[in-house]
């Protein structure tokens, strides 16, 4: 029941309960106490809308960072990272495997902001080796959504 | 100048739905529930490996049975599916989509006046293969009652001494009616008495909803008086490759795999390629579009539950087939109707047999937002309908 409620909520947040309910051949309180139980227990942890702000006037800037550091006593991978995600402008922070140690993701206005942020904040923690920024030159598909196409039906309108 | 056709078919009764498809088609705007394939696109390894295939040059044709590895897949599949055991290299053969198959079967066995028995409302190619191959088709009138399930004493009073053939379609198009094990023990026990053979198209097999598919060929003594078809149309959404298959006794195999090498030559060699990906790596997706299946079965449901249109609840296939007699006009008055008013298409139970009247086919082959949208126009059609059924 949670992984289809997951897998259906992870395609559309929006979807009306009812017709979720329905779909699952369930009752919507069933359905609705399920999902509070998965926010409580932080496995849905937000709604969130996917934009394509290409489509829109706004500029942005997407910069993705590796950052190797050298984790300190007392300060492990956690602490560290907490210290990069708390900024604001911070999109997402990933602890890897390989290379590097964190993938950094910053959605910043302008690219200025997005440097400022490097040489001001990130590559002066103490902790923090190195960085290496890569910009994003074209989003083609994300959380499974192919951002670009606009599906159109060709199928023939009446087959047997 | 001489009448050059063929009396036998220009006599054939032209296809129901092509009938509509026109209708349909002057209407470009309008939405359409009236599909009979997947909306999903075929997973992507699985086009992908056609694309390798065609990279690589593999333009040839194949062996007339097909492909071995496909054969060997095949048979893999009908193992793991319906614990049947089969031999790649003598029971198997790979078709131009589940129609050729139901084609090859029925010219490699019918003799001119052998009586074969289509339970109707089913697919439109039955009967008119059936009268290509000079059989008499004898139609067997499926009922809602029965949720559209065969049943024995049905079967048992359309047998003469000339039937040889039961054409099995389920799961069924377009009723959504499915035929669990007790329904196929009670049908088998007839065929092995009266010594008659199957030709079960399971084209839908993958799409059964509460309930995994049986065929009948996995029956003690079925086996040997069955052809099983199958295909990659409906199950992973392939349709345009037009890709099928038959399993059965080798003597019948034999005599479909000569009429098939003379008319056909060999399946699509891309298309074969795919569906060896598909039968080797393609569970997932067959499964993840089952589910999307199964929602969507609900929300029609539910959706006819409340417009108060009567629905024997479909277990496979991906149609609903409400019942539409409370409204008294025809099927076909009822879909040009609110195809005119209300601009969606759907297709009357008409065009799969004189018994699919009262009822028409709903297709769930379409995204929720799209059978939102389309179920609220039918609702809307509905309601006036009984608005004025009320005031007079």
């Amino acid at each position: 029941m949670r992984d289809k409620i997951l897998r259906m909520l992870e395609r559309n947040s929006r979807i009306d309960l009812k017709d979720l309910a329905v779909m699952l051949g369930s009752d919507e309180v069933t359905v609705a106490n399920e999902i509070a139980q998965m926010e409580k227990e932080n496995i849905i942890c937000g709604y969130h809308t996917m934009i394509n702000w290409e489509n829109t006037s706004q500029e942005k800037v997407i910069a993705l960072i590796e950052v190797r550091v050298t984790p300190q006593r007392g300060m492990g991978f956690d602490k560290l990272a907490e210290r990069i995600y708390q900024y604001e402008e911070v999109e997402t922070v990933y602890l890897m495997s390989g290379g590097y140690d964190f993938t950094v993701i910053l959605d910043g206005k302008t690219l200025r902001e997005v440097s400022q942020f490097v040489s001001d904040k990130l590559s002066t923690l103490e902790s923090v080796l190195s960085t290496s920024t890569h910009f994003v030159l074209k989003k083609y598909k994300e959380h499974g959504t192919v951002l670009a196409r606009k599906t159109k039906d060709e199928r023939m309108l009446v087959t047997p | 100048m001489r009448n050059f056709l063929s009396d036998k078919c220009v006599g054939l009764k032209p296809s129901g739905i092509r009938k509509f498809f026109d209708v349909v088609s002057e209407m470009p705007d309008a939405i359409s529930l009236g599909v009979g394939e997947p909306d999903f696109d075929t997973p992507w390894h699985i086009r992908e490996e056609g694309i390798y295939s065609l990279e690589r040059g593999r333009t040839f044709y194949t062996s007339n049975a097909g492909l071995k590895e496909l054969k060997v897949e095949v048979c893999r599949y009908l193992k793991r599916r319906c614990g049947l055991t089969y031999d790649a290299d003598r029971d198997v053969m790979i078709t131009v989509g589940g129609s050729e198959a139901i084609d090859m079967a029925l010219r490699a066995m019918l003799n001119p006046g052998d009586e074969v028995l289509i339970p109707q409302p089913s697919y439109v190619s039955y009967e008119p293969c059936c009268l290509l191959a000079d059989g008499v088709p004898v139609i067997i009138e499926l009922k809602e009652e029965d949720q559209f399930r065969l049943k024995p004493e049905q079967l048992l009073a359309a047998i003469t001494e000339r039937t040889k053939i039961l054409v099995l379609p389920f799961p069924n198009n377009p009723t959504g009616g499915i035929m669990e094990r007790a329904d196929l023990e009670a049908i088998a026990k007839v065929l092995i008495e009266k010594d008659i053979f199957v030709l079960s198209d399971e084209i839908y097999s993958e799409l059964t909803y509460g309930q995994e598919h049986v065929s009948i060929a996995s029956l003690p003594g079925m086996k040997e008086r069955t052809i099983v078809i199958n295909g990659f149309s409906k199950a992973y959404a392939m349709t345009g490759w037009r890709l099928g298959y038959a399993a059965g006794p080798s003597e019948i195999i034999k005599q479909m795999i000569k009429i098939h090498q003379y008319a056909i030559m060999c399946a699509p060699t891309t298309s074969q390629y795919a569906a060896v990906e598909a039968m080797r790596n393609g569970d997932e997706d067959v499964a993840r579009m089952r589910e999307a299946y199964d929602g969507r079965r609900r929300y029609l449901l539910h959706a006819m539950e409340e417009m108060k249109l009567e629905c024997f609840e479909p277990k496979g296939a991906f149609y609903i087939f409400p019942n539409i007699r409370r409204f008294g006009m025809s099927s076909e008055e009822f879909a040009n109707r609110l195809l005119q008013e209300e601009k969606v298409a759907v297709v009357p139970g008409t065009a799969f047999g004189d018994c699919g009247e009262g009822f028409i086919r709903i297709s769930y082959a379409y995204s929720l937002e799209d059978l939102k949208e389309a179920i609220s126009r039918v609702a809307r059609f509905v309601g006036r309908l009984d608005q004025r059924g009320a005031a007079c």
